[in-house]
């Protein structure tokens, strides 16, 4: 009925048949979680690996001499700076200094670029994107790609047994490999906080892939409820939550994907709202947040200070499978952002005791 | 058997002289997912038919639970406060949430009974 509205990915007749419960994210039919259940998907991936189909995101190339110049204006990143068959977290700015997405940029060889984008904002940043390119740089939306995330301290090793040589991938390091005779990219990195790898796979071979992929041994689906414990709890923003078209990178504390010569540039999208935040401090700072005893907290709960007085907002909380405790990060007034700060959240209009605390909250295990 | 009834939140009722316990069936402890928190009312709380008197919250969400019937809270189940897991490992059983003394045992004939429940279930 309703799903008829939704689109799906390459990956769907999988789903079903693996007993996921689908639900619409992003205008697609997304698993949010299968018959093991969200806290076993979650652990599993810390201890072992996991599969999740990403396929609902945008992938595009960036093919022309003028692409990584025009990129960078943009794009705060250092992305003309890329190492060939290397990647990059980056994020579009807009005129305003709010954030339009954040996505990454990989450099392929040469002049062509590979650009991973939020599934709700993939048709936003691609038109925005085409329209600010010179007439010689080519953005090629690829339609008919899945995209499949092995996450877990022993997803490379798994991916290693059937495509030997990823091993050897640096963090942010790309690989073109066969699977199912189809050639794949591979890039060592992901949503987790966990080492892992996310294979870009045309869509004709997504499902074999899939399967070959979920025939190794330790490796199970998760869904799209486990991706977000298990980021949540890395401390990585979510698009739409955390961050969005009214935040400012500085006080989101993305400042650090401007690197040193971009900021003596200062000729991105954005540059001047984004400088003065960096010069001036930012009034208000996304911070990690720890509540006292087993409630969550979620999106949306009101932060007070000790007088009362309301500080700020959680963009984002919940349960932390590993942390086997509430966890959640959000904005506050830049003089209770410091980690250990005493705050309360009104949960069901009680406060909630909780302290601002570093992030991550479970440590990366990224490979060095 | 001991006579259990349902409510359209999916909560079940189990009666015992004017004693009763109230939990979340099957079908809601699938539907929410891995539990991981509870919060539960106070003894002598007074709550009035579907007064939300408590909170289960799974990983992703939090929902509340109702007190299907009026009456007093004479106990509550910190089992579940201490391993949340009990009430999607056995919701009718050690998974139950509180218990009520009613205020008008006639009320607990109002509710559904298992066959009605089911045939509620069949229309979702």
């Amino acid at each position: 009925m309703a799903d008829e509205t939704l689109l799906t990915t390459p990956l769907d007749a999988l789903h079903r048949s693996l007993g996921a419960r689908m639900v619409p994210f992003a205008g697609y039919a997304m698993p949010v979680q299968y018959p093991a259940g969200v806290l076993t998907e979650h652990l599993h991936c810390r201890a072992a690996a996991a599969l999740f189909d990403v396929s609902h995101m945008g992938q595009a190339f960036l093919t022309g001499p003028g692409a990584a110049a025009a990129l960078e204006l943009l794009a705060p990143g250092d992305i003309a700076g890329l190492p060939p068959m290397r990647q990059r977290y980056s994020l579009l700015t807009m005129a305003d200094g709010g954030i339009l997405d954040d996505f990454m940029v990989a450099h392929l060889e040469g002049d062509r670029w590979f650009l991973v984008v939020n599934a709700s904002r993939k048709d936003v940043d691609f038109a925005h994107i085409a329209a600010h390119l010179p007439p010689d740089v080519r953005l090629d939306r690829l339609e008919h790609r899945a995209l499949i995330a092995l996450q877990g301290p022993t997803a490379v090793a798994v991916l290693e047994a059937l495509a030997p040589g990823v091993v050897a991938l640096p963090f942010m390091g790309l690989a073109e490999v066969t699977l199912d005779g189809a050639a794949c990219l591979v890039s060592r990195s992901g949503y987790t906080g966990e080492d892992g790898v996310e294979i870009s796979v045309p869509a004709a071979h997504a499902e074999a892939v899939a399967q070959l992929l979920l025939a190794q041994p330790g490796v199970m689906p998760a869904g799209l409820g486990a991706r977000d414990s298990l980021r949540l709890e890395a401390g990585l923003c979510l698009y739409g939550n955390d961050i969005d078209t009214t935040t400012n990178p500085i006080e989101a504390g993305l400042g650090w994907t401007i690197n040193k010569r971009r900021r003596t540039e200062w000729n991105f999208l954005g540059a001047g709202p984004i400088r003065a935040m960096l010069e001036a401090g930012p009034p208000r700072r996304r911070v990690g947040i720890r509540p006292d005893g087993r409630a969550p907290a979620r999106g949306h709960t009101e932060i007070l200070g000790p007088d009362g007085a309301v500080i700020g907002e959680i963009t984002s909380g919940g349960f932390g499978p590993t942390l086997n405790a509430p966890c959640a990060m959000g904005y506050v007034r830049a003089d209770f952002s410091p980690v250990g700060t005493e705050i309360s959240l009104l949960v069901r209009g009680k406060p909630l005791p909780a302290q601002v605390a570093a992030m991550p909250f479970v440590p990366h295990t990224y490979v060095r | 058997m001991t006579d259990i009834r349902y409510t359209e939140d999916h909560e079940w009722v189990r009666l015992d002289d004017d004693i009763a316990t109230i939990g979340i069936t099957d079908h809601a402890q699938e539907a929410l997912g891995d539990v991981v928190f509870v919060e539960l009312p106070e003894d002598g709380r007074e709550v009035a038919e579907m007064e939300a008197c408590a909170v289960v919250e799974s990983v992703k969400a939090a929902s509340d639970v109702f007190s299907p019937l009026a009456g007093t809270v004479v106990e509550s189940n910190q089992m579940i406060v201490d391993d949340p897991s009990l009430v999607n490992g056995d919701p009718m059983g050690g998974g139950w949430f509180f218990k009520i003394e009613l205020a008008d045992v006639e009320d607990f004939e109002k509710l559904m009974d298992e066959a009605a429940y089911k045939a509620f279930l069949e229309t979702l």
